[in-house]
C-alpha cells in the first residue's frame, strides 16, 4: 500500500471512501481492490443508443435543409452576447439588427435579393467570438459580419475578418483599437477618446474638481474610457484623487469603495458594465458614499436599476441615444421597436439597427457583395441619417456624431443634454 | 482618531463581512471532507442552486407576508432553501457518487468536477446566464452606532454582516454538537475513522453518507441565501469563484476541521480586503491562491488541523 500512503501525503484522499455497499459486504477484500471490472455496455442500452443515432441523423438532415437557398439570399453574419454576463447588450443589439433586416427585406431587399441574418451567441465568453467568426466565414460564407457590443469581443473577431477580407461593422464597440485592426473593420458608434472626454467635460462643468476612478481591468472598453477621461480631466484643471480597479464578475467592492471614500472625491467615474456597476452603486450607498457616480454606455442594461434600486439616483452617464429624444427619426424607430418587441429600445438596439442599415446601404452603393468593394462602400458612408444621429465615417472608419448625457432620477433615465463632437 | 485609522477599521469590517460568507460555504466543504475524505467540488454549485431556489421561492413566501420583507420571512426562505438543497445534495450523492464508491478515489474526484460543470452549464440553460435580481427578503439597514463612540460611530456596519456572522457562528456550534454529541455524529466519526469496521458494527453507511451530504448541501444553500441579501445579483456561475475561495479557506483552516473552516474563511476575507485596499486589486486572487500553496508547503494539515496517521 505504499502508493496509497504517497497519495495521502499529496493531499489526495485515500482508501476510506472505497466502500462496498452493504449487500456486497461478504467480500471485504474488494475494499482494497482499486479497479473492479464491469461490463461496459449492457444489452438493455441498445434501444437507447439506436434512438440517439436516429436523433443524430435527424439533426444532420436539418442542418442540410438550412443551406439550400444560397442563390437568392445574401448572408450576413451577426455575433452577440445573447446569454452570459453582458446578455442585455447582445439581446438589445440583436433585436435592433433583426428589426432593420426585416424592414430591408420588406422593402424588397438589396440587389434584388433578401438578406439572411445568421446570428450566433458568444455567451459573453472570451474565446467564443473568434470561434464563431471562423465558423460564420468558412462554413456559412457570410458577406459581412455585424457585432459585437463589447470591445474585447470585437477585438477577437476583427483580425479574423480582416484576414479573410470580410467587412465587419461593430454597432457599439467604442475602444479605438477595434478599427485599428485593419481597413475591413468599421463601426457606427463614437469612440472612447470622445466618450471619455465628454464625461470629463461634464464633470468639470458641474464643478467637480476631485474625481476618483474605479475601472474594470478586464475590459478594454473600461480601460480605454478611464484613460481618456483621466487625460482630459487632468489637462483641464481636475484632479484624480484615487484610482482603484476591479474585475468583471466580482461581487464585493467594499474594499475599493472604502479606499476611495478616504480620498473624499466630488464624484466617482466608473467606466464598467451594468452587472458590476449596479452592485458597486448599492455598496457605495451602504458605505455612506453620496457623491454622484459617472459612467459610460456600458451602464445601459436591464438589471442596472433593478439591482441598484435608488442607489444610482443622482448619477450620470454618457451614451448614444435616448428614447426621450423628440427627433422624429428617433420617435419613428421607438414606435416600430415597441410594436415588435413591446419594450422601449435602448442604445444598443438603436446602434444594432444603424449598423444593419449602413451595411445594407453600402451593399446597394457597391452593387456587389465582393468584400473588397463592400468595405470601400462602408468606409465612404457619409451623412447617413441614423437613429443615433447623422453618421459619417472618418478616415479611421469611426463614426463622428453627438453623444447624449443621461441622468438617473427616481430610478429612471432622464435626458440631460446632447454633446456635439 | 485619524480618518486613515477609521478607514482601516472599515476595511476590517468589510473583510469580516466577506469572510463570514466564505466561512459559511467552507463549513459544508470541510464537513463532507471530514466524514468522507472526499472533496465535493460541486459544493459551490449547490450554493448557486440555493440562491436560485431562494430566487424562485422568495416571491411566493413574500406574498404570505403581504410583500413585507422581514426576519420571519427570511427565516422561512432560508429553511425551505436548506431543505431543498439537502435533497439536491442527497440526490447528487445517490446518482453520481454512490455508484462509484468502490472505484479509485480519482474517479470520484473527477466525477465531482463533472457534476460541478454540469450544474454550472445546466444552470445557464435553465435559469438563463444573465445576472438576476434577488428579491429583498429582509431589509438591510446599516446599524446605528451610539454617539459616545465618537468618530467610531461613522463606521458602516450592515445588518446583513451581523446576520451572516451570527448564522455562521450558530451553524458552527450546531454542527459541532451534531458531530460530537449525537448518535448520528458518532456514526459519522466512526465512518470517517474506519468505514469497514463501522459497517461491521451495524452502522448503515448509506444513510450516514446521505445524511452528511444533505447536511453539507443545506449549509451551502444557507450560504447562497445569506450572500444574496447584501449582494442581490445572482447568476449560474456565482458558485465557481466563491466555491474555490471557500475551498482555500477550508484547506487553510485544516480541512475536516469545523472551527478551522470558519477561521480560514474569515482570514481569506481579511486577506482579500487588505490586498485590495492597500496593495492592488489585481493581486487579490494570486495572493489568495498563493496562501493556499504556502499553507500546503509549510503546514499541510492547515492551521487547526491535526495530522492523522494513515493506517495501512
Amino acid at each position: 500500500m505504499g502508493r496509497m500512503r504517497l497519495m495521502g501525503r499529496m493531499g489526495i484522499p485515500t482508501v476510506d471512501w472505497q466502500l462496498k455497499t452493504r449487500k456486497r459486504l461478504p467480500s471485504i477484500r474488494a475494499f482494497y481492490t482499486t479497479n473492479p471490472q464491469r461490463t461496459m455496455i449492457k444489452l438493455t442500452h441498445v434501444p437507447g443508443l439506436f434512438t440517439l443515432g436516429l436523433l443524430a441523423l435527424g439533426l444532420a438532415a436539418c442542418n442540410k435543409e438550412g443551406g439550400t437557398s444560397d442563390a437568392d439570399t445574401i448572408k450576413v453574419g451577426e455575433f452577440a452576447s445573447l446569454t452570459g454576463g453582458s446578455a442585455s447588450f447582445g439581446q438589445s443589439s440583436h433585436k435592433g439588427t433583426a428589426l432593420a433586416i426585416e424592414e430591408i427585406n420588406a422593402a424588397g431587399g438589396v440587389l434584388g435579393k433578401k438578406i439572411k441574418l445568421i446570428t450566433e451567441d458568444d455567451q459573453s465568453t472570451a474565446g467564443q467570438p473568434a470561434t464563431i467568426a471562423r465558423k460564420l466565414i468558412s462554413q456559412d460564407h457570410i458577406v459581412a459580419l455585424l457585432g459585437e457590443v463589447a470591445s474585447s469581443k470585437s477585438l477577437e473577431a476583427a483580425p479574423i475578418c480582416q484576414q479573410n477580407k470580410v467587412p465587419m461593422i461593430s454597432p457599439a464597440s467604442t475602444n479605438p483599437k477595434v478599427t485599428e485592426v485593419g481597413d475591413y473593420i468599421s463601426r457606427v458608434c463614437f469612440i472612447d477618446p470622445f466618450q471619455g472626454t465628454v464625461m470629463a467635460k461634464f464633470a468639470l462643468s458641474r464643478g467637480w474638481k476631485k474625481v476618483a476612478v474605479l475601472t474594470d481591468v478586464k475590459q478594454d472598453y473600461a480601460m480605454g474610457l478611464a484613460e481618456y477621461f483621466k487625460k482630459h480631466f487632468k489637462e483641464n484643471g481636475g484632479e484624480i484623487v484615487k484610482e482603484q480597479n476591479y474585475s468583471t464578475g466580482d461581487k464585493d467592492f467594499t474594499p475599493q469603495l472604502t479606499s476611495i471614500q478616504g480620498s473624499s472625491p466630488d464624484a466617482i467615474f466608473i467606466p464598467g458594465y451594468y452587472a458590476e456597476v449596479s452592485l458597486i452603486a448599492r455598496q457605495a450607498k451602504k458605505l455612506g458614499i453620496n457623491v454622484p457616480l459617472l459612467g459610460g454606455d456600458g451602464w445601459v442594461g436591464d438589471s442596472l436599476i433593478k439591482v441598484a434600486g435608488n442607489a444610482l439616483d443622482g448619477s450620470f452617464l454618457s451614451c448614444h441615444f435616448s428614447a426621450e429624444d423628440q427627433d422624429e427619426v428617433v420617435q419613428g424607430f421607438v414606435k416600430k421597436f415597441k410594436d415588435k418587441y413591446k419594450e422601449i429600445p435602448d442604445d444598443m438596439a438603436a446602434l444594432g439597427y444603424d449598423s444593419a442599415m449602413i451595411l445594407a446601404e453600402a451593399i446597394k452603393t457597391a452593387g456587389t457583395t465582393d468584400g473588397d468593394k463592400l468595405k470601400d462602400a462602408i468606409a465612404a458612408t457619409k451623412d447617413h441619417k441614423g437613429i443615433t444621429g447623422v453618421i459619417t465615417l472618418d478616415a479611421n472608419r469611426n463614426a463622428t456624431k453627438p453623444a447624449v448625457i443621461l441622468g438617473i432620477v427616481d430610478q429612471k433615465f432622464k435626458f440631460i443634454e446632447k454633446v456635439a463632437p | 482618531m485619524s480618518t486613515d485609522f477609521i478607514g482601516f477599521l472599515q476595511q476590517i469590517i468589510n473583510g469580516l463581512a466577506q469572510g463570514s460568507i466564505y466561512a459559511l460555504i467552507a463549513l459544508g466543504y470541510t464537513m463532507v471532507f471530514g466524514v468522507l475524505r472526499f472533496i465535493n467540488f460541486a459544493h459551490g454549485d449547490v450554493y448557486m442552486l440555493g440562491a436560485f431556489g431562494g430566487f424562485y421561492m422568495a416571491p411566493r413566501i413574500l406574498k404570505l407576508f403581504g410583500d413585507k420583507p422581514g426576519f420571519i420571512c427570511m427565516t422561512l426562505v432560508l429553511l425551505s432553501t436548506m431543505v431543498l438543497c439537502a435533497v439536491i445534495g442527497i440526490v447528487i450523492e445517490w446518482l453520481c457518487y454512490r455508484p462509484l464508491r468502490d472505484r479509485p478515489k480519482l474517479t470520484v474526484l473527477i466525477t465531482a468536477i463533472g457534476v460541478s460543470l454540469f450544474l454550472e452549464n445546466g444552470g445557464q440553460y435553465v435559469f438563463g446566464a444573465r445576472p438576476q435580481f434577488f428579491p429583498t427578503i429582509i431589509n438591510d439597514p446599516n446599524l446605528v452606532l451610539p454617539k459616545w463612540l465618537g468618530s467610531l460611530s461613522t463606521l458602516h456596519i450592515a445588518a446583513s454582516t451581523v446576520l451572516i456572522f451570527g448564522v455562521t457562528l450558530f451553524l458552527l456550534i450546531a454542527l459541532t454538537i451534531i458531530v460530537r454529541y449525537t448518535k448520528m455524529g458518532m456514526a459519522m466519526r466512526a465512518l470517517s475513522f474506519n468505514p469497514v469496521a463501522a459497517q461491521l458494527m451495524g452502522i448503515n453507511i448509506n444513510v450516514i453518507i446521505a445524511f452528511t451530504f444533505g447536511l453539507g448541501s443545506a449549509l451551502a444553500g444557507a450560504a447562497g441565501i445569506l450572500t444574496s441579501i447584501p449582494q442581490p445579483s445572482i447568476d449560474p456561475l456565482m458558485g465557481v469563484n466563491a466555491g474555490l475561495k471557500a475551498f482555500v479557506a477550508a484547506v487553510l483552516g485544516g480541512i475536516g476541521n469545523l472551527p478551522g473552516a470558519a477561521l480560514g474563511g474569515v482570514l481569506i476575507g481579511l486577506t482579500e480586503v487588505m490586498v485590495v485596499g492597500y496593495v492592488n486589486p489585481t493581486y487579490r486572487d494570486p495572493i489568495v491562491f498563493g496562501v493556499l500553496i504556502l499553507v500546503l508547503l509549510v503546514k499541510p494539515t492547515g492551521l487547526l488541523g491535526a495530522s492523522e496517521r494513515e493506517k495501512v
